[in-house]
């Protein structure tokens, strides 16, 4: 049965991850995805599984939230992105291929990507 | 809205809002009685009764942001379109059920869609809240509980990310046997 084998994969998983020492103090660097129905028609579950999918491939573990509307209907789907200590930015109208970059510029390198910015906010 | 899984993560997003620590999906396709059905429930704050009769009103919201609540209006037209239609069980303080059922053979009925990528969205961002998935098919169902993973995980969070590696493949092959695929 499947899901035997598959608990079992999850249980050596554990055991995996539990022995790498991961350096996570300091905070980790928090992705906000706007999900209300405007969030969603405009695509934001694309770009939350292509910021998954780099987040992954990078090997990065960032703390993922999602919020509701906030407001800015027009310009979602909206991500907010925030380093340890640094503003908040928002970025709007992004697509899954921005999402990557996101994560490839700001996330991993702390540059912002100012032709994607739509707010900024001190934490 | 294409899929009835981006209906799924919209109606989400609503039980997180009312601040839900469990929330259960379920979904049953049934083709022998015609019927695709769809249920969210949650424990979050609830609505009063009278907030209820209005709340498939696109008026009716408690948003500040934006005068208009799309979510269960857009879902109830789309149910109503397949012979369907919506149901809203709440009570204040105690949760949320809603529940929405269409046609499944009718033509405008939107198809599932990606329900892994709805499934896997909602647990990364929502580690800390219960989510429990039913689906059935006909004969055949899966279900999953994030409780069971985080018994074996132990201290390991479910936004991991070699954890939501691990669900991403168990849902693709279970979803796949859910359908009859090899
Ligand atoms: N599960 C729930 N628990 C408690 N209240 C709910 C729930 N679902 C909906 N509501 C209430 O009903 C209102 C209308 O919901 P609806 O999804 O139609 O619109 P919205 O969430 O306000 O906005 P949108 O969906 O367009 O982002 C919400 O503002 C909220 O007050
Ligand atoms: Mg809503």
């Amino acid at each position: 049965m499947a899901t035997l084998k598959s608990l079992d994969d999850l249980r050596k998983l554990r055991e995996q991850v539990q022995g790498e020492i991961t350096e996570r103090f300091g905070g980790e660097v928090k992705i906000i995805v706007g999900m209300g129905t405007c969030g969603i028609a405009a695509g934001a579950r694309d770009v939350m599984t292509a910021i998954l999918q780099e987040l992954r491939t990078r090997n990065i573990q960032a703390a993922i939230t999602q919020t509701g509307c906030v407001g800015m209907c027009e310009r979602e789907p909206l991500i907010d992105i925030v380093r340890p200590g640094e503003e908040r930015i928002t970025y709007g109208r992004v697509t899954p291929v921005d999402a990557k970059r996101l994560v490839a510029e700001h996330v991993v390198h702390g540059r912002v990507v100012e032709d994607l910015v739509v707010a900024r906010f001190e934490e | 809205m294409e899929e009835l899984s981006l209906h799924i993560l919209d109606l989400v997003q609503n039980s997180l809002g009312a601040g839900a620590g469990c929330i259960e999906i379920v979904i049953e396709e049934n083709t022998d009685r015609d019927l695709f059905l769809v249920e969210i429930h949650d424990d979050g704050k609830g609505m009063s009764r009278e907030f209820v009769e209005r709340v498939l009103n696109p008026f009716t919201t408690t948003r500040t942001t934006r005068r208009v609540g799309l979510g269960l209006s857009l879902l109830e037209m789309a149910t109503r379109q397949c012979n369907g239609g919506i149901e809203i069980d709440s009570e204040l303080g105690r949760g949320t059920k809603v529940r929405a059922v269409f046609q499944h053979s009718h033509w405008d009925r939107a198809p599932l869609g990606n329900i892994k990528a709805t499934l896997i969205t909602i647990i990364s961002a929502n580690p800390l809240v219960r989510l429990v998935y039913r689906h059935r098919v006909n004969n055949r169902s899966f279900s999953l509980d994030t409780e069971e993973v985080i018994t074996v995980l132990g201290d390991i969070p479910l936004n991991h990310m070699a954890v939501l590696d691990w669900l991403e493949n168990y849902l693709s092959q279970e979803l796949n046997e859910l359908y009859g695929g090899g």
